[in-house]
């Protein structure tokens, strides 16, 4: 039960063959099983409880709110959530609880969905591994299942992989089963990155046709809420139900169209799929390029017209992304001060110490590294040259993709990362910025353009870790993005870890959560809530 | 920088793509696949298949080299402290410096692109108009539940330490001005 897709699930609802509160329970059981992941950082329980209680009895009463009714939902931790403790994995916001929903965490609420947890992530969504917050890394479940297993041996606590990010640990929720969607974020690619190496689908919407109010900025020119679960169709039911205008955000835009279901034959004949050349980029592994070539082999063979194409700027996307990142990062956390939410500092000698010194104890040195070289860009002598000049290149960027579209080409084809996932030993021996430049290469371009885009998994490795290639499509046209990534997904017949079944080391396991919680009860967190 | 030189280096050999996997991954599961189409996934993924005309073989780029890169500056000791000011944090620390030395000259790629007669871009729905909302409340009255989130305040007030001149407490309204004026009245 618990490894069917959303619309499976809410069939069985439906149909009666498990009750939204016993659904719940199983999620919650699942959860407590696999803490080892690290992928929660708060749990809420009783709240998710009492929301399958409501869902139950309307769907008893024979008055479902929608296909969303009883389904239980996880969200990344820098989504305000009412009552709910919203950290975004830093010791800034440890105790900060917000007074209101995120308008996507509330449509999905409004829709009877079930919240059972917040998921762990890298501090204020800065990085690419999730392995940079203040309340630890998150693991890849596939890091425990017999494919991997049998690849790497028997050490499952030393040379575990990571999620890929920065929403790890909403992909880990919806890869290990704990929830059958989840919300991620996306500025430079952290909901397609570990959607890509947990094997989910992961879909970055449009920029503006889903809601922004409560998810903590990180770049306002680029986030978006991002939709993590395990089939497109799913990512489609609940894209339906989150675009569109909200009055709270008014960077948002009228939804095309209602979304209807996507079409179980989609047609791909006579499509044009483009190849952009520049995605062969330094580093991309041989496996990685064959699932591309291969995928791009299933296309001609259907009919659709494959072409290569170019962008030509997208080497320079990477380094225009990091200045105007870090330069809206100095701007945004410039909020955190303090005296009105989040961790205070107890120096109390003079305003300006006190700044400092809750700023030096509240974030690490990642999130104030960016600071300061946002700061840098942003000096009066340094504006043209840094900030116009990322500007400038930004719009070069974002032509790129106009010249392509309006060229014939339907949606691009590209790989999401350049290689399978990392061991977080070898991942954690390069520094946040180097990692970065490197993981999210073919990512953030589409965030500069405000384009959809989704990662589909494809196949798996040689070591048994996910591959995931990506589909970008032109502005608002998010289901016609989804129906080819559907018609990937037909055809590659990719397998969900259930399938594999786990290794057999569940002594091991029990051990890792033990240390685990030992780990989070030191970084002040409670482990079960 | 090395890293990826190195890995460019190894995809410019153009190893010839094999396909070498455990079986478990060839058995698709999907009910709805036609056995046909199964058939077919088995035999590609076994056979040292062609690689697609359209895709790339090799890497089509490599890192821009150093010697294309302006000689990164000087953080002098006034730039630290007048940096450290707008930031609120501190980073006189070698790791630190070297970290946004690293950005700087990271940053300094930009310049190799020629962006003459382009115009710059802050936002992809530059060309939309969007919605403005009345200007009258529809909000708010929540005061007290703001307040509750901080850690310390009086009566209808946020309490900060004394400035650096003299004792003030700091009202919600004007708390915004005062933080503007500490964070970018050095810049000016």
């Amino acid at each position: 039960m618990l490894s069917l897709t959303l619309k499976q699930v809410s069939l069985a609802l439906r149909e009666g063959r498990i009750s939204p509160t016993e659904l719940c329970r199983k999620c919650l059981n699942r959860i407590k099983k696999t803490q080892h992941l690290n992928a929660f950082l708060s749990v809420t329980e009783d709240l998710a409880l009492k929301q399958a209680q409501e869902a139950e009895a309307r769907l008893l009463q024979g008055t479902p709110k929608g296909p969303l009714d009883g389904i239980p939902f996880a969200v990344k931790d820098n989504f305000c959530t009412k009552n709910v403790k919203t950290t975004c994995a830093s010791r800034m916001l440890r105790d900060y609880t917000p007074p209101y929903n995120a308008t996507v965490v509330q449509k999905l609420l409004d829709h009877g969905a079930v919240l059972v947890g917040k998921t762990n992530m890298d501090e204020f969504a800065m990085g690419s591994g999730s392995t940079d917050g203040a309340f630890g890394p998150v693991r890849n479940p596939w890091s425990y299942a017999a494919p991997y297993r049998e690849h790497a041996g028997a050490a499952p606590d030393s040379d575990w992989v990571i999620a890929g990010g920065s929403s790890g640990g909403s992909a880990a929720a919806v890869a290990s089963f704990t929830s059958y969607l989840a919300l991620g974020s996306d500025t430079g690619g952290s909901t397609r990155n570990p959607g890509a190496l947990c094997g989910v689908v992961a879909l970055k919407p449009t920029y503006g046709l889903l809601s922004r109010h409560g998810l903590i900025p990180l770049v306002n020119s680029m986030d978006v809420p991002g939709i993590m679960t395990r089939s497109v169709s799913d990512a489609a039911i609940v894209l339906g139900i989150l675009q569109g205008l909200d009055i709270r955000d008014s960077t948002t835009v009228p939804a095309p169209s209602p979304l209807t279901e996507l079409p179980e034959d989609f047609d791909v004949k006579n499509m044009c799929i483009g190849i952009p050349k520049e995605y062969h980029a330094p580093g991309l592994s041989e496996e990685t390029l064959a699932q591309w070539s291969h995928v791009a082999d299933m296309f001609e063979r259907a009919g659709a017209r494959v072409e290569l194409v170019s962008l030509p700027h997208t080497q320079y996307s990477i380094v225009c992304y990091r200045v105007l990142c870090h330069a809206e990062v100095a701007s945004n956390m410039a909020r955190f001060d303090g005296l009105e939410y989040g961790h205070r500092s107890q120096v109390d000698s003079s305003t300006e110490a006190m700044y400092a010194s809750t700023r030096h104890e509240g974030f690490a040195d990642v999130v104030r590294g960016r600071i300061l070289s946002g700061n840098y860009f942003l000096l009066k002598q340094n504006y043209q040259h840094y900030i116009v000049k990322a500007q400038k290149v930004r719009r070069l960027i974002a032509n790129d993709f106009k010249h392509v579209f309006s060229s014939g080409v339907d949606v691009l084809l590209t790989p999401t990362t350049l290689t399978d996932a990392a061991r977080y030993y070898d991942f954690t021996q390069e520094d946040n910025q180097t990692r970065s430049a490197q993981e999210d290469v073919f990512t953030q371009p589409v965030n500069m353009a405000g384009l959809p885009a989704v990662s589909v998994p494809t196949a798996l490795s040689r070591r048994g870790l996910p591959i995931g290639l990506q589909l970008i499509g032109p502005a608002l046209q998010d289901k016609k993005l989804l129906s080819v990534a559907q018609w990937i997904e037909q055809r590659v017949g990719f397998r969900s870890i259930s399938e594999y079944g786990e290794s057999s080391e569940s002594k091991q396991l029990y051990d890792e959560n033990y240390k685990c919680n030992l780990e989070k009860v030191r970084n002040g967190l409670k482990v079960f809530s | 920088m090395s890293a990826f030189r190195l890995f460019a280096t190894r995809a410019f050999c153009g190893v010839p793509v094999k396909s070498v996997r455990p079986s478990v991954n060839l058995v698709t599961n999907d009910e709805q696949l036609c056995l046909q189409s199964r058939f077919t996934a088995v035999t590609r993924l076994f056979s040292s298949r062609p690689h697609n005309s359209k895709v790339p073989q090799v890497a089509t780029w490599e890192p821009v080299p150093q010697d294309q890169l302006p000689t990164p500056p000087q953080i002098s000791a006034d730039l630290v402290d007048k940096l450290e000011r707008l930031a609120l944090v501190d980073f006189r620390t070698k790791q630190g410096l070297a970290c946004l030395e690293k950005a700087i000259q990271f940053a300094d790629q930009l310049h190799v692109v020629d962006t003459s007669g382009v115009e710059p871009m802050d936002s992809v729905l530059e060309d939309r108009t969007l919605y403005l909302r009345d200007d009258t409340v529809t909000e708010g009255d929540c005061a007290e539940e703001l307040l509750r989130l901080s850690k310390n305040t009086v009566e209808e007030y946020f309490v900060a330490p004394p400035g650096k001149k003299k004792t003030e407490y700091i009202s919600f309204e004007t708390k915004v001005l005062i933080i503007m004026t500490v964070h970018y009245s050095d810049d000016e």
